[in-house]
């Protein structure tokens, strides 16, 4: 940091950007380690990495197509097929690895785009006074109160039989409230700082020190945001689709149980069936839970193990 | 008073949004009950206008100007009047709400106190003891169990207990043979039957409690006034509880307030799992049936409820930390 404090700041616009470049990448870089020297941060990555992986080359580590239903039914575990098959005959394994794409997908685009309306409301909320504050702070808060799961069902219910961009949209709708309040108390703390009193001064107009003063001091409250709404959103498809609200023809965990319920796998005790599309939601959830105390330990460094700090 | 007085105001101008988001959610959605309706019939064969006319006259679809309708369905709500049941015909919505109020108030009430102080107590000794056992059981299992998708959680104690070990009932909240009444043996049963969907609303719900306790205690523990407290050689017990966790709580009350208002809408997934006959499982036949009438009436009730907990948890804090009433 002090290395570029004596630099005298190059006229050229590339090399200024080349500049800017480097300490943005050291600083992120710099992040990371924090996140990484976490050790519950560190098993989270390692989990998530393998779920996307798995995503990825679904179709190379499948063994058959998982709408394939010409397998025998309601199979135990065999040789053939490591965790059987279900009702329809189809192959477990494959479902299970295909499901993978489905809530990596959901979380990754409801928990962007719920990330993206909490950061635009939050920090214009934050920024705001008077008037203007009071009307969007009654919104977040009439979304923040109203219960989001019955009103995800209401919605999906009266959309009858949408797909999974439906319930995108459902989950991005409820989901976007919590975030906006999280990033407006911190930016109502950052707007009195000297840095966007100086900004005002120098005549910057609102948007441009909300969004490029303000936002990039609060990097690691919007990851961490955004890795809560993923989470939130990976959670609530499941258990929509496991309600039978969604599209039931997909291959996905929540649907994987919404048919063992519907197919009684319970009473055949085909436990594999139960137990694999569950756990896969729990640790994808939880890889997520596990990184995001290590970016708490970003904002926070009370949160940071104790040995790690520098 | 001045604050109250605020709060108040608000709170009846966020009830009204709450009532009004209700009317307009499904006249926003495309398609009506009618139309679903007729879409049932229509794969059996065509469906003439007359038929359509019949049906949209016996599930009653409001017809009149907007604003007309608006004006009715106010008068509704004021009334607690919400019609006829369209799946459960001819039963009134209000009395099937009222058959199923109770189990869900008694059952999911009872564990969400009781989750709320055993996590709080959790959280506080976690903080306080950081960095050994006790902190790290707690907080990663607990992380760990609230990321559990609740119905997963369900199925899984379901059919251990329930159908592998027949410990438990499998469903229902009483059993076939007995019928509800004051009696020990309808007790009992009951209770049998509440077991299963009370462990996993508390199994699911602890962790968020510890962790939300244990974070806000570290902060605490980290300020000025409880330095000074152990300088002064208080009692380590006395810092934690008086000191400490007095001022960490705070922010858990306004969840432990909404969990509460959470309470009337039930847990809709684990109900399900459970075929519990309480309000989420009402919620979840209402949906799946296409019941309107009946989805309306409970997604208002569950709103309003959060709504008025919310209010008294407000006015609560007020009197608790008079720092916001400022």
């Amino acid at each position: 940091m002090t290395s570029t404090q004596n630099v005298r700041i190059p006229t050229d616009g590339a090399a200024d950007g080349a500049v800017a470049a480097t300490s943005r990448w050291r600083s992120f870089s710099r992040t990371l380690g924090v996140v990484w020297s976490n050790g519950k941060a560190r098993v989270g990555i390692v989990i998530l990495g393998l779920f996307v992986l798995v995503a990825i080359f679904a179709p190379l580590l499948a063994p058959y197509d998982p709408k394939d239903t010409s397998f025998d039914r309601n199979l135990d575990a065999t040789g053939a097929h490591w965790l059987g098959t279900t009702a329809a005959g189809e192959d477990v394994l494959s479902q299970l690895i295909f499901g993978a794409r489905i809530s990596i997908l959901v979380g990754l685009a409801a928990g962007v785009l719920s990330t993206l309306i909490a950061v635009a409301i939050g920090l214009s909320w934050g920024y705001l006074k008077g008037f203007a504050s009071e009307v969007v702070g009654f919104i977040v808060n009439l979304f923040l109160v109203i219960p989001g799961l019955p009103l995800m069902i209401v919605i999906a219910a009266y959309l009858q039989n949408g797909g999974i961009l439906m319930i995108i949209a459902v989950i991005v709708v409820t989901g976007w409230a919590w975030g906006a309040r999280v990033l407006r108390s911190q930016t109502q703390s950052l707007r009195g700082r000297d840095f966007v009193t100086a900004a005002q001064f120098s005549g910057e107009r609102a948007p441009r020190i909300v969004f490029r003063e303000i936002l990039p001091n609060m990097t690691s409250l919007i990851v961490g945001s955004l890795f809560g709404a993923a989470t939130a959103a990976i959670l609530a498809e499941a258990g929509l689709e496991f309600l039978g609200l969604g599209d039931s023809s997909i291959v996905s965990w929540g649907t994987m149980l919404y048919w063992a319920q519907n197919s009684n796998a319970l009473l055949t005790g085909q436990w594999a069936l139960l137990f694999a599309p569950g756990l896969c939601i729990a640790l994808l959830a939880l890889s997520l839970t596990l990184i995001n105390f290590g970016v708490d330990a970003v904002s926070n460094p009370r949160l940071r193990d104790g040995k790690a700090t520098k | 008073m001045k604050y109250i007085a605020g709060k108040l105001g608000l709170f009846v101008l966020t009830l009204w949004a709450a009532v009004t988001l209700n009317f307009f959610l499904p006249r926003l959605m495309p398609g009506s009950p009618a139309d679903a309706a007729i879409a049932k019939l229509a794969q059996n064969g065509p469906v003439t206008e007359a038929t359509r006319a019949a049906i949209e006259a016996q599930l009653g679809v409001p017809d009149g100007s907007l604003w007309e309708q608006y004006a009715s369905y106010l008068r509704q709500v004021v009334t607690l009047d919400f019609g006829v049941s369209y799946t459960f015909y001819p039963q009134t919505v209000s009395s099937m709400v009222s058959t199923a109020l109770p189990y869900t108030l008694i059952l999911v009430g009872i564990v969400t106190i009781l989750a709320f102080v055993l996590g709080t107590l959790i959280g506080v000794a976690a903080a306080w003891k950081r960095g050994t056992w006790l902190d790290s059981l707690p907080t990663l299992s607990g992380s760990f169990m609230s990321t559990f998708p609740y119905f997963w959680t369900a199925l899984l104690l379901l059919f251990f207990l329930g159908y592998v070990l027949h410990w438990f009932p499998t469903t229902g909240a009483y059993s076939a043979t007995t019928t509800p009444a004051f009696s020990f043996a309808f007790l009992g049963d009951a209770l049998l039957h509440a077991a299963l969907p009370a462990l996993t609303i508390l199994l699911t719900s602890l962790g968020g409690w510890i962790i939300g306790m244990r974070n806000a205690m570290i902060n605490t523990l980290g300020d000025d006034y409880v330095t000074f407290a152990e300088a002064n050689g208080l009692r380590g017990g006395t810092v934690a509880i008086r000191y400490a966790a007095r001022n960490a709580i705070l922010p858990n009350l306004t969840g432990f307030g909404l969990a509460l208002g959470g309470v009337v809408g039930g847990s809709i997934l684990v109900e399900q799992v459970f075929g519990y006959p309480g309000i989420g499982y009402l919620l979840f036949n209402a949906v799946i049936g296409q019941d309107y009438p009946l989805m309306q009436a409970l997604f208002l009730m569950i709103t309003v409820s959060v709504l008025i907990a919310n209010f008294l948890v407000d006015i609560l804090y007020g009197v608790l930390d008079p720092r916001t009433r400022r």
